[in-house]
């Protein structure tokens, strides 16, 4: 069948299973609009129409964060492009797996430099996993077939296609490639069964051992054999901000979040482990606070499919290249093998009873009292009104450590942040998207009076396709994790990080035509919330909370987690 | 310490950028950089030399790996391997005793020269780094005119590559393993 390269990608998308596209049109990718409006719904593909394109990344990536699917954005050339950096970054330091797809000027007028024309391949090469400029319509069906096997295969992460408007326009017969082979792109799934071997025989001995899950574990879908790993080697288990859900908050054996913002038992047990075992994590700088402190006394374990991040910031003693899942099912398997052939595994009481000791001298804490509404307590309450089931996407800043640290995720793609970039704005746009890749499930957007305002603009959006994602906004009238830094670190002085002049949220809402609703009293927070969780559709929850809370514990950029500061 | 990287990367637009922007994104320097297609058209290989730490060195080989389009990537350093850089260079050689002297020089590092006037030569010379560094040592005080100098080109010696494969056999076979799920 002949067609315009505009219809060969949609076409494309079609065989890829992709049901959502978030873009916005402009000139350049005005061939694939006009298919879009004839014929996307009768291909399967729904076009959400967003108000700015950073948005259509941070919903594409909330999307893929959510499923695991490959999330895509259409934005045109020049603008739409520049203006998708900020997300396609974003996709690139978490692993998310985003294909987007940019207009560009003719490929005769490419270098000329026409109007709307940006080099959008040379400015993203540094936060894609790979780029590609479609120089010819006959290219398009394999490159495009190639972008969603590199987006979404290996360690994952965004890949950009540049569509010149002359290729969208261009005739030629569409053949979907069946198979794709990048010679030069081999990633590595089994791990070495030596390093396995090695890594069982010291897990077995290790007295005082930490399982360390990221957002690796997540990617490869290990939960069960994560969990089974723990329970058979009565491993305490702490999560990444990125690896929250990989293993059951509520687990007997879980240890919550470690880092800057960890829990005093689980950085103490971290830091004082023989034996550190990591799947799918990369050794973060908020995670390790001081590297020369961090963990001194510990072998470490390194389990990641990509070598490079192996041995990056703290020295490995097994290296470990795979993927999580596949690698953890070799170390139950060795374990099976060496229980069989009699071998032990060490006892680990003391171990246990020291990290129970030193959870109930620091567990996190707050006050509920008084009439003010404690953001922690409204993070409290969400979790116990959706049942710790809901998909929780935050913004960045306060907020989204008290999420992070209360809300206690049982299982994976339930929660959705910017970790990697901290861009604020993700909070919203990214719910918005896993709200349409979940349907019928509770979708949650917590987000600060900060970030919100960056992309408050979805409100539109999630009101033009009846989206129904809750947005809770924790309003403190402060860039809330700016202003702690400047109380704690710079005598406080509060400069620039007063936000309170601001819109009425609750009116702003209604204004999209948005169902809203407000707390300013601890005794309104429960029955808000509800009302706002049981409305169908969008709706918007504003939360007047007390201005000058502080996030506990927290370690001091540079410091060693030991220095985390309690109260 | 220096290292020489080869790479086998696809002959495509803007593979030298990916390969340069990585380097300066990360900090790392390339002290020289020379590259051109394979025999099969649709490769080329790149020879880079740079310094570092092992944990450095260790950064850029793999994150060269990661590169989509990038196929193999060595560590030149690590194996007997042969050198080679290409100089030219327009040196005085005014008539008499100059030229006399300029002429003995390029026979001594069996260099060539490649144009004549009468009061200069352009010489060519391909040689190991030190023995470039040696000539325009030595041609320096006879007055330089101009200079010209490819970054190194480098290849694995034969015995060396065979060695390096049979390690490499031995290392790969575990990924043919099926895997026993004992779960
Ligand atoms: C305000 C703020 C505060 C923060 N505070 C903290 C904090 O207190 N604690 C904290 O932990 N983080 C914190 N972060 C987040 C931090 O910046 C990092 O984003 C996070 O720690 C990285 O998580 P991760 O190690 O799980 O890696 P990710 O970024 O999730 O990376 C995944 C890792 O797994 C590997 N991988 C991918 N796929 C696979 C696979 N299939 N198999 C095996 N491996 C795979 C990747 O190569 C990579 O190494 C904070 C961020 C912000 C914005
Ligand atoms: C795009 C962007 N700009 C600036 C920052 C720096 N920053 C991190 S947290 C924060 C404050 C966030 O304030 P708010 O959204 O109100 O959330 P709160 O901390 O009060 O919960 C700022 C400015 C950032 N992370 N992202």
């Amino acid at each position: 069948m002949k067609y315009r390269g505009a219809r060969i990608f949609l076409e494309a998308l079609r065989c890829e299973g992709i049901d959502a596209v978030f873009g916005y049109p402009g000139g350049a990718v005005l061939h694939i609009y006009d298919e879009i409006g004839k014929c996307g719904t009768e291909l399967g593909i729904k076009h959400y129409l967003v108000r700015h394109e950073q948005a259509a990344l941070f919903a594409a990536a909330g999307y893929a964060q959510a499923t695991g699917k490959t999330g895509v954005a259409l934005v045109t050339s020049g603008p739409g492009g520049t203006n998708a950096v900020t997300g396609i970054t974003n996709a690139f330091m978490d692993s998310l797996p985003i294909v987007v797809f940019t207009g560009q000027v003719p490929t005769h007028l490419i270098g000329m430099d026409a109007f709307q024309e940006a080099d959008l391949t040379g400015m993203t090469r540094s936060c894609t996993k790979h780029n590609y400029l479609v120089k010819k319509v006959e290219d398009l069906a394999p490159i495009v077939k190639e972008a969603f096997y590199v987006a979404n295969s290996g360690r994952p992460g965004p890949v950009l296609v540049d569509l010149p408007k002359d290729v969208t326009a261009a005739v030629t017969d569409f053949n979907y490639p069946e198979i794709v082979d990048v010679p030069s792109y081999k990633p590595q799934v089994y791990g070495d069964p030596k390093q396995i071997r090695r890594a069982v025989a010291a897990m077995m001995k290790a007295k005082r051992p930490v399982l360390y899950i990221g957002g690796g574990a997540i990617t490869a879908g290990a939960n069960e054999e994560v969990r089974l790993l723990a329970e058979k080697l009565n491993l305490p288990t702490t999560c990444t901000l990125m690896g929250l859900g990989g293993f059951p908050a509520s687990h007997p054996l879980s240890l919550g979040m470690l880092g800057m913002h960890g829990g005093y038992w689980t950085n103490m047990a971290v830091n004082n482990s023989d034996l550190l075992i990591s799947i799918g994590a990369r050794f973060d700088d908020r995670v390790t606070g001081k590297l020369d402190e961090f963990a001194k006394d510990a072998k470490i374990i390194h389990v990641d499919i990509d070598p490079s991040n192996i041995g990056k910031n703290v020295k490995t003693d097994i290296p470990i290249v795979g993927d999580a899942r596949t690698v953890t099912k070799q170390l139950l398997t060795e374990l099976a093998n060496q229980l069989e052939a009699g071998e032990t595994i060490a006892d680990k009481s003391e171990w246990h009873q020291q990290i129970a000791d030193w959870k109930e001298q620091h567990p996190f804490w707050f006050h509920q009292d008084g009439d003010i509404i404690k953001p922690q307590y409204v993070i409290k309450e969400l979790h116990r009104l959706t049942d710790g089931k809901a998909v929780v996407s935050a913004d960045v800043g306060q907020h989204q450590m008290w999420t992070a640290q209360l809300y206690g995720f049982d299982n994976p793609r339930n929660w959705l942040n910017s970790g990697g970039l901290g861009a604020m704005g993700y909070g919203f746009p990214a719910g918005m998207g896993a709200a349409v890749a979940r349907p019928g499930e509770t979708c949650v957007a917590v987000v600060g009076d900060g970030g919100f305002q960056m992309t408050l603009m979805e409100l539109a959006t999630i009101k033009q396709y009846n989206i129904p994602i809750k947005v809770l906004v924790i309003n403190n009238g402060f860039l809330g994790m700016v202003r702690q830094w400047q109380e704690q670190f710079y005598a406080h002085n509060y400069s620039q990080s007063d936000i309170a002049v601001q819109p009425d949220f609750v009116k702003l809402a209604q204004a999209y035509g948005v169902p809203a609703f407000r707390a300013e009293k601890v005794s309104e927070v429960t029955s808000t919330l509800q009302e706002a969780l049981n409305t169908p559709g969008p709706a918007l929850i504003e939360m007047k909370v007390a201005r000058e809370e502080n996030v506990f514990p927290i370690v001091p950029a540079g410091a060693a987690l030991k220095d985390m500061i309690l109260q | 310490m220096r290292h020489t990287i080869s790479l086998t990367v696809a002959n495509e637009y803007g593979m030298l950028a990916r390969v340069a922007g990585l380097f300066s994104a990360r900090g790392y320097q390339i002290d020289s950089l020379c590259v051109a297609p394979l025999l099969n058209d649709e490769l080329s290989r790149m020879t880079i030399t740079t310094h570092g730490n092992d944990q450095i060195i260790e950064q850029i080989i793999k994150q060269l790996e990661k590169l989509v389009k990038v196929y193999e990537v060595h560590d030149l350093t690590k194996d007997a391997h042969v050198e080679r850089q290409m100089v030219l260079l327009t040196v005085n050689a005014a008539m008499g005793e100059q030229r006399q002297e300029v002429l003995s020089l390029v026979e001594i590092f069996r260099a060539k020269v490649v144009d004549v006037s009468t009061d200069a030569f352009i010489i060519e010379m391909t040689g190991s780094a030190e023995k470039v560094e040696a000539l325009i040592d030595l041609l320096k005080p006879i007055g330089i005119r101009d200079l010209v100098r490819t970054g190194t080109v480098a290849m694995t010696r034969v015995a060396a590559i065979k060695a390096r494969q049979a390690k490499y056999d031995e290392e790969e076979t575990f990924s043919e393993l099926t895997l026993n799920e004992k779960v």
